[in-house]
């Protein structure tokens, strides 16, 4: 699996080969932002319930991020070589790994989020006769939106990179194509593989930006009369 | 089955001899991440120094994580083979790390001296110290437990990111992974990966207690490795003012 030196003469990219490949590329980047979305969407079902359990439980949030910190602090590399041998090569191993590293930012997030509600907001509502759950979605949740988003930003974010390296239990997307780049001395492969994984990480990142001011308009307010 | 195969695997006089040997793995893993972890603070520290001096790093330093974020490793590692002509070994991986340890360090200095209190810097004036002394003598020990911990998060990442130069010829503790995976040896794999994973978190706490030693009297704080401070590029981010800057 090592490489060897030899790759005198071979243009940056081959126009030719891209061509060629265009649909294996789509192809690749649709499976990135599959795997990505997957990890993504159940990192944060979990991470809500076991969020809004730490919130009202608060008892519960010391071991919940020992837990979940433990897992962050775990090599990608490392557990994804652990999860082989017990789940194979399969999406679901990828999967596991990646959902495992979204937790510890969700979850503090999304405490932070509801966290960051004035006591006298909760109040108020309770008052008024809000019962819990009605509290949670109607009061607490919408609060605390901006802090879950930051979190899903950043999670999103890394789950875009950490699929590169997926590559290595065969899934990967487009880190696929800059493994095979590298064994077979290629260096189209290599330099699309990527600059589309970094492009990806880049254009979502931005997206959140621009999402986040489009639904939170009274945060530029606040900030214009700052 | 598999757990008497890993305990076989660490147990084996012959894995810990030699060049593939166990103790010596871990000695190139150690020696690749110190030289990557070191150059990239000597960049990174007195350059966060002297944004957050003159405070103007904010948006330097919220910027310089985001887009730290946005290099997946493996695509630097990768621009870095081919920027050496598909160079091998260890400078393309030294690259790689040197460029995935120095946001963390940055933003946490511009941070930490961004956090000291204008008043506690007014005093220091007014009994006269010059800015030069203010920084080393003020900011510098008010942030120092800050800036390790952004040193921290640094070697962390570098020590889970170094495996990865087993694929271009590197040693360190990621060749027991790619070659196990490469042979199907899980057991091999598998104790690789608790290597890695154990000098993860060795490291995660050796720096925490660091950390903790370094913080002024009044701020000091039990450690647990799970319940630790939250990361400064998190609480950067959680900020709403700054989600859209």
């Amino acid at each position: 699996m090592t490489l060897i030196a030899d790759t005198l003469g071979q243009p940056l990219i081959q126009w030719s080969w891209l061509k060629a490949h265009g649909g294996v590329i789509v192809s690749l980047v649709l499976q990135h932002i599959l795997l990505t979305g997957i990890a993504v969407g159940i990192g944060f079902a979990i991470s809500m319930v076991l969020a809004i359990y730490s919130v009202r439980h608060r008892r519960a949030y010391a071991p919940v991020t020992w837990l979940t910190g433990i897992m962050y602090t775990i090599p990608s590399i490392a557990l994804f070589g652990f999860l082989v041998p017990l789940t194979g090569y399969t999406i679901l191993s990828a999967e596991i790994g990646l959902v495992s590293y979204t937790l510890l930012i969700l979850i503090r997030n999304i405490v932070a989020g509801i966290d960051s509600v004035p006591a006298e907001v909760r109040e108020a509502a309770i008052a008024m006769g809000y019962r819990p759950t009605r509290l949670l979605l109607q009061i607490e949740l919408p609060i605390a939106l901006p802090t879950i988003v930051a979190g899903l930003r950043i999670a999103t974010v890394t789950t875009i990179g950490l699929v590169t390296i997926t590559s290595l239990i065969t899934y990967g997307g487009l880190g696929l194509l800059i493994l095979q780049g590298l064994q077979s001395f290629f260096p189209t492969k290599v330099v699309v593989g990527s600059v589309l994984s970094i492009l990806l990480a880049a254009l979502t990142d931005a997206a959140f930006v621009v999402g986040t001011r489009a639904l939170t308009p009274w945060a530029r307010r606040k900030a214009a009369t700052a | 089955m598999f757990f008497s195969n890993l305990f076989h695997w660490f147990t084996t006089a012959a894995h810990w001899h030699g060049t593939g040997g166990i103790p010596n793995r871990l000695w190139e893993h150690f020696q690749l991440c110190v030289i990557a972890v070191g150059a990239a603070a000597i960049v990174a520290v007195p350059l966060g120094l002297v944004f957050g001096h003159l405070r103007r790093g904010a948006f330097a330093a919220a910027t310089v994580v985001n887009v730290g974020r946005a290099l997946p490793s493996f695509a630097i590692l990768a621009i870095a083979v081919i920027s050496l002509n598909f160079g091998i070994g260890f400078w393309p991986i030294w690259l790689a790390l040197f460029v995935l340890a120095m946001p963390p360090m940055f933003t946490n200095t511009v941070t930490g001296i961004h956090g000291v209190r204008p008043d506690v810097i007014e005093s220091a004036r007014g009994m006269g110290m010059r800015p030069r002394k203010i920084l080393l003598e003020v900011e510098l020990p008010l942030a120092a437990s800050l800036i390790i911990a952004g040193v921290r998060t640094s070697a962390v990442q570098v020590i889970a990111t170094a495996p990865l130069g087993a694929l271009i010829a590197w040693g360190g503790l990621g060749r027991f992974i790619i070659d196990g995976l490469a042979i199907q040896d899980y057991a091999q794999v598998a104790g690789g990966a608790i290597l890695v994973a154990l000098f993860s978190i060795a490291a995660e706490l050796g720096f925490g207690l660091l950390e903790q030693r370094l913080t002024p009297g009044g701020r000091r704080r039990s450690f647990a490795p799970g319940a630790r401070r939250p990361d400064v590029e998190l609480e950067q981010v959680i900020k709403p003012s700054t989600v859209g800057t």
